[in-house]
């Protein structure tokens, strides 16, 4: 039975596969939690960078990454909104879509290079600033896409309905289409903020890092992903602890934003 | 045919979808009867909804159509109106207000029963006595009594005939002068349907209907009068009796009898 044989071989060959791929993933994860949690004390939250604590990096990171939803968000949702419900794919829509999917998968550094060329040479030297501007860019495009899928899969009859109902577009598209593409597109806008919250490459060079806690944009601004960089590369044991905690902490971060996704997505109403 | 039971005339009417030279439907002339069900019937691609979506003109929701000759709405309010002349949103609002539809998939809002009824109402500007009319409106769709204990949740969690009566209650609610039923039964289950048809039958005293329909059956069961539709033309109006037990051309009687289509 040639079959049934072929049948089988392919099957322990995709379960080794797939055991050989999350092995991997649990075995980062277990170090991870491991060096991370024993590396990590009270006072690693309390203290900022320069007394060997993440306090001002934390507050640095979501900071910078949530100056740049405020901008992102709102610029990217409305700009979805305009290629989807407004363009009648026109030839101005399919540029957009198209160069916004070119941004999406451009690497991050090249942004950083960008926004060094543009807001840190000119002006002197790192600032908080230029991080925001970085993290922006990065962003937009993940938003346009989002809420371009997400108002896609609005039944088109909703909003024939609305109208056939006697609203008009901007109303209807205002007022129902959106709430009905609501859970997806605020899942995707959590998903882009985990995603901008890790980010390392556009900070490099754009913000940098800041020892001391500051709030200051127009200085060097505090980043648990570049401090994490930096400690890594130091050759004593509490600078490399540090970066283990601070590590543990961040995909923390990350895994709780986008287990807080996936649970909206499946509680729908 | 006195204009008087006439609610919606439609003269030589032309439509050409935007970027196809031949027009969908040629020189169509359909007087639609006051207080009565008027049914269109005919194989897929006959136009019969490009004709009903004309009706409140939201074929204009995509740009680039084109209309000929005339669609006269003889309101209680709007003496003999062309629709076709229309040309600003405000005025297409206030026309669907007049000419409501109901879409072949339920269409729930995502929001409360209540509010689904209230919308309509909400975007028509009535602030009076929403409450009653949205209580009246349910009755007369015939779900007051599934939903009256209900009125604040979800109406996307009612059945899809529910739902359906739902979205008969959101167009009633407007006391339209018409209303435009595409296909309205044909994603629903055959004890749906039949409270459905009830429904529309019940609803002509007040509206007058138009129904496009699949089903041949449900044309006769229901409607007063039919239009049979071939290929953008209409073929032959009349009484749905004479339309069904005689009617005068043979590609009505061909596709009647089950012969295409």
């Amino acid at each position: 039975m040639n079959r049934l044989l072929l049948n089988k071989i392919i099957l322990i060959l995709s379960t080794l596969s797939a055991v050989i791929g999350i092995g991997f993933l649990f075995w980062i994860l277990i170090t991870l939690s491991y060096k991370g949690i024993t590396s990590l004390h009270f006072s690693t939250f309390t203290n900022d960078l320069v007394e060997g604590g993440i306090r001002n990096l934390l507050i640095g990171q979501f900071t910078m990454a949530l100056m740049a939803s405020a901008v992102a968000v709102p610029l990217g949702m409305m700009a979805g909104i305009y290629l989807r419900e407004y363009s009648n794919n026109s030839k101005l829509a399919s540029v957009i879509r198209n160069l916004s999917d070119v941004m999406m998968s451009a690497p991050s550094i090249v942004i950083g290079v960008f926004v060094f060329a543009l807001l840190v040479a000119p002006f002197g030297g790192y600032n908080g600033w230029a991080g925001i501007v970085a993290l922006t860019i990065m962003m937009i495009p993940i938003i346009i896409s989002t809420t371009d899928n997400m108002l896609a899969l609005v039944p088109i009859e909703l909003r024939e309905a609305g109208i056939a109902l006697g609203g008009s577009k901007h109303k209807i598209i205002m007022q129902i289409v959106i709430k009905a593409a609501k859970v997806g597109i605020t899942t995707g806008v959590l998903l882009s903020f985990a995603r901008i919250i890790g980010e390392t490459a556009p900070l490099l060079f754009t913000s940098a890092n800041n020892q001391f806690f500051t709030m200051d944009l127009t200085e060097q601004f505090p980043s648990l992903t570049v401090s994490i960089y930096n400690l890594a590369t130091y050759p004593d044991e509490a600078s490399r602890e540090l970066a283990w905690a601070a590590s543990f902490v961040l995909t923390m971060i990350v895994l709780c934003i986008n287990l807080l996704g996936r649970y909206m997505t499946r509680h729908k109403k | 045919m006195s204009e008087k039971n006439i609610i919606m005339d439609i003269k030589n009417f032309y439509f050409t979808y935007a970027g196809v030279d031949e027009p969908s439907l040629k020189k169509i002339n359909l007087p639609v009867k006051k207080n009565k069900i008027t049914a269109m019937i005919g194989p897929s691609g006959c136009g019969k909804s490009t004709l009903l979506r004309a009706m409140n003109r939201i074929h204009d929701l995509y740009p680039g159509n084109t209309y000929e000759g005339e669609i006269n709405l003889y309101g209680s309010e709007s003496e003999n109106q062309n629709i076709l002349d229309l040309k600003k949103e405000n005025d297409f609002i206030k026309l669907r207000q007049k000419v409501g539809m109901i879409f072949q998939k339920p269409t729930p809002f995502p929001m409360s029963i209540f509010d689904n009824v209230a919308y309509g109402l909400k975007l028509a500007g009535v602030k009076d006595n929403v409450e009653g009319r949205v209580e009246k409106a349910l009755k007369d769709a015939a779900i007051w009594k599934e939903t009256k204990d209900r009125l604040n949740k979800s109406a996307l969690g009612l059945s899809g005939g529910q739902q359906q009566r739902l979205c008969i209650a959101r167009a009633v609610a407007l006391k339209p002068e018409v209303l435009l039923f595409d296909e309205p039964t044909s994603a629903l289950d055959p004890i749906s349907t039949g409270a459905i048809e009830e429904l529309i039958a019940e609803l002509k005293k007040d509206i007058s209907v138009v129904i496009v329909t699949h089903n041949m059956q449900q044309a006769s069961r229901l409607s007063d009068y039919t239009a049979f539709m071939y290929m953008g033309d209409l073929v032959e109006y009349d009484k749905t009796e004479t339309i069904f037990l005689n009617p005068s051309e043979k590609l009505t009687e061909d596709y009647i009898t089950g012969r295409f289509g």
